[in-house]
């Protein structure tokens, strides 16, 4: 897909370790030549805040533990000055709450710090497009999230409850499988498999289920 | 955040079906309404916290047994903020500002302005049936003005829990972190509790004996104050002094600990194999995986778990190969006999793709439901033509298929050349949960 959009994909990016903001640097430069092009690196919520305002980028690699109040914060505070601006967080973390957390405070996908350099190049593509980027992990979690007894009394049914497709999706990409192969598991176009991962990633924001809130910290306890 | 648990230790040994935990209730003092009695008390009965709410409430207006039970329990049952426990990483992000707090939404107030009307029209309906008594009013407000003021010492407590300097601070003890709302508490709290002696005192007489009466209580109070205030002022000091000393010890040792365990090794050995680059970055790989574990995911990789056994099995296979083995679980239920076979099939299965699929990267995803468990090995790899498998790769396939068949589940391999595997075990659960 790189072929098809010219143009390099701005991108700044947020973490507290310089070494780690290298790193991707690099990585990016390596494999993403001509697709991504870093414009920027912050390593708090303020510099991130002015970082985002000032640039504008279209996509944000963002840490989830930042601080001045984590990544969550810095979506907060600079949705007025870029609205336009897409979240792809990226955390060393797998804590649910911190994916979960994420997810629902705006961000477009989840990637771990383990990515490489290809996948994360197709990873921030992606999000540029407007698609979601579930990880295999996050996919397990939105589906333990929305697993189990649904409350016959929910406030607002269609978003506490995944589709049968949907769900299938979920499972084909939590057991490692690329879009294309989803795809072409389940005899549907790669389109279709994106839009039923943006309205799952839709659902994870909007849900009013405040069970998924609590259930990060309650699985544990199984 | 949960109500209901004790920090995650592994559970001993007993029949698989039982709760690991005797349950402990605990006041939630992440939303309350009042005292967060009947929220805690809803999680750990497992009903609707609506029946609870409205048991209280009637059984306090039949006789007042409900007040006193709350009451009670308010005293008593410790708020749930002492067993909020993160991961060490998680924590240590938190303390550092570096994850975002809790946010207090708008719509809480809503139960609390309910509650306030119908504690007020209880009033009512008890002054008009039963007649008030010279005691009435003042008990009502001196209820009220202890109500705020133990509300408030609940917000000061969660204050500093989850504050990051574990001093005790008098002021901090009182207000927390400080905000309109605690001083408003503190302030219409006191005025509530000395308007009800006020009130008291005048109901007794004239305005004359009032006066001595309350100078009476308030030299009362202040000799009372004189007594113990330094008493408790160094108890106080001597409790910062040694929660600040634990703290701090308690993270020196659990960082020394974890660190000479783990990562001095690992460094030692890579230095040791320098020269070469397998080795190198599987020792990282593993050293990778156990401190992300320990620092953020929480995840056990011990028995007590299918999904803690099955991390075991892949971090096993990662160690000797020198794969990526991922291993995404949705569900879990306790580990046992029952579930031995499907475990051991999938060291199987990983070790099998890590050995032959030619690529460093195994995905294992493991989903559990209450009637059964599938698993779901893959690889991207050389992948293989079933009709043309030899004979030493059909037999470990067979380990797998036999094994599950022999405890009454199925397995499926799929593959072809070039398409990457993907083995599927299906185990059907008969024992409920």
């Amino acid at each position: 897909m790189s072929t098809t959009v010219p143009a390099p994909v701005p991108v700044v990016v947020v973490d507290d370790h310089a070494m780690f903001r290298s790193g991707v640097r690099a990585e990016l430069a390596a494999s993403g030549a001509g697709q991504v092009e870093v414009l920027a690196e912050a390593e708090d919520v303020d510099t991130a805040v002015r970082a985002i305002a000032a640039h504008r980028p279209r996509v944000v690699l963002l840490d989830v533990h930042l601080p001045g109040g984590g990544g969550v914060e810095v979506m907060r505070r600079a949705q007025g000055a870029s609205p336009e601006t897409r979240y792809l967080a990226l955390s060393v973390s797998d804590a649910a709450e911190d994916v979960i957390g994420t997810i629902r405070g705006g961000a477009r996908g989840y990637v771990t710090k383990t990515i490489t350099g290809p996948e994360l190049v197709s990873a921030v593509r992606r999000v540029a497009d407007g698609d979601a980027v579930f990880s295999p992990r996050l996919a397990g979690f939105v589906l333990d999230a929305f697993a189990g007894s649904i409350e016959v009394a929910q406030v607002d049914e269609d978003l506490d409850r995944l589709t049968e497709r949907e769900r299938e999706v979920m499972r084909l990409i939590a057991r490692g499988y690329a879009y294309k192969e989803v795809a072409r598991e389940l005899f549907i176009s790669i389109k279709t498999v994106e839009t039923h991962m943006s309205s799952v990633l839709r659902k994870l924001q909007l849900s009013s289920r405040h069970e998924l809130t609590r259930w990060a910290s309650d699985r544990r306890l199984l | 955040m949960t109500s209901t648990s004790s920090p995650p230790v592994s559970p001993p040994a007993g029949p698989p079906a039982a709760r690991p935990f005797p349950r402990r209730m605990a006041r939630d003092t992440g939303s309350p309404v009042l005292g967060g009695v009947a929220g805690g008390l809803a999680a750990h009965l497992g009903v609707p916290v609506l029946w609870v709410r409205a048991a209280f409430l009637v059984s306090s207006a039949l006789g007042g047994t409900g007040l006193a039970f709350y009451v009670g329990l308010w005293l008593l049952v410790p708020a749930d903020t002492r067993f909020e426990r993160s991961t060490p990483g998680g924590e240590a992000a938190t303390r550092g500002g570096r994850r975002p707090g809790r946010v207090r939404r708008a719509v809480d107030t809503g139960p609390a302005v309910a509650l306030a009307a119908l504690a007020i029209g209880a009033v009512l309906v008890v002054r008009a049936t039963l007649g008030g008594g010279a005691v009435f009013w003042p008990v009502v407000l001196g209820a009220a003005g202890v109500a705020l003021l133990w509300r408030q010492a609940d917000e000061a407590q969660r204050e500093r829990w989850l504050s990051p300097s574990g001093r005790l601070d008098p002021v901090q003890v009182v207000f927390g972190t400080g905000g309109w709302a605690s001083y408003a508490r503190v302030a219409a709290g006191l005025v509530l509790v000395l308007g009800a002696l006020v009130v008291l005192s005048v109901s007794g007489g004239t305005f004359g004996e009032a006066r001595i009466a309350l100078v009476a209580a308030l030299l009362g109070v202040t000799g009372l104050g004189l007594v113990v205030g330094p008493w408790v002022f160094r108890l106080a000091a001597d409790l910062t002094a040694e929660r600040e000393e634990r703290v701090r010890s308690q993270e020196r040792a659990d960082v020394a600990a974890h660190l000479h365990d783990s990562v001095l090794q690992t460094l030692a050995l890579i230095q040791r194999g320098a020269h070469d680059p397998a080795t190198v970055s599987r020792l990282a790989r593993s050293q990778e995986r156990d401190l992300r574990s320990w620092l953020y995911a929480g995840e056990s990789t011990d028995d007590a778990s299918l999904a803690g056994a099955l991390r075991a099995a892949a971090a096993e296979v990662e160690d000797s190969f020198g794969v990526t083995v991922d291993v995404v679980a949705v569900g879990d239920r306790p580990f046992g006999e029952a579930l031995r076979p499907v475990v051991q099939a999938t060291r199987e299965a990983v070790t099998n793709a890590a050995k032959h699929a030619g690529t460093g990267r195994v995905d294992v995803y493991a989903e559990v439901s209450p009637t059964s468990v599938d698993v779901f090995v893959r690889d991207r790899g050389a992948g293989f033509d079933l009709a043309a498998v030899p004979d030493d790769r059909l037999g470990v396939r067979r380990s797998i298929l036999d094994r599950m068949e022999r405890h009454g589940g199925t397995a499926e391999v799929r593959s072809a050349p070039g398409e990457g595997t993907e083995i599927r075990l299906h185990l059907p659960l008969e024992e409920a949960l």
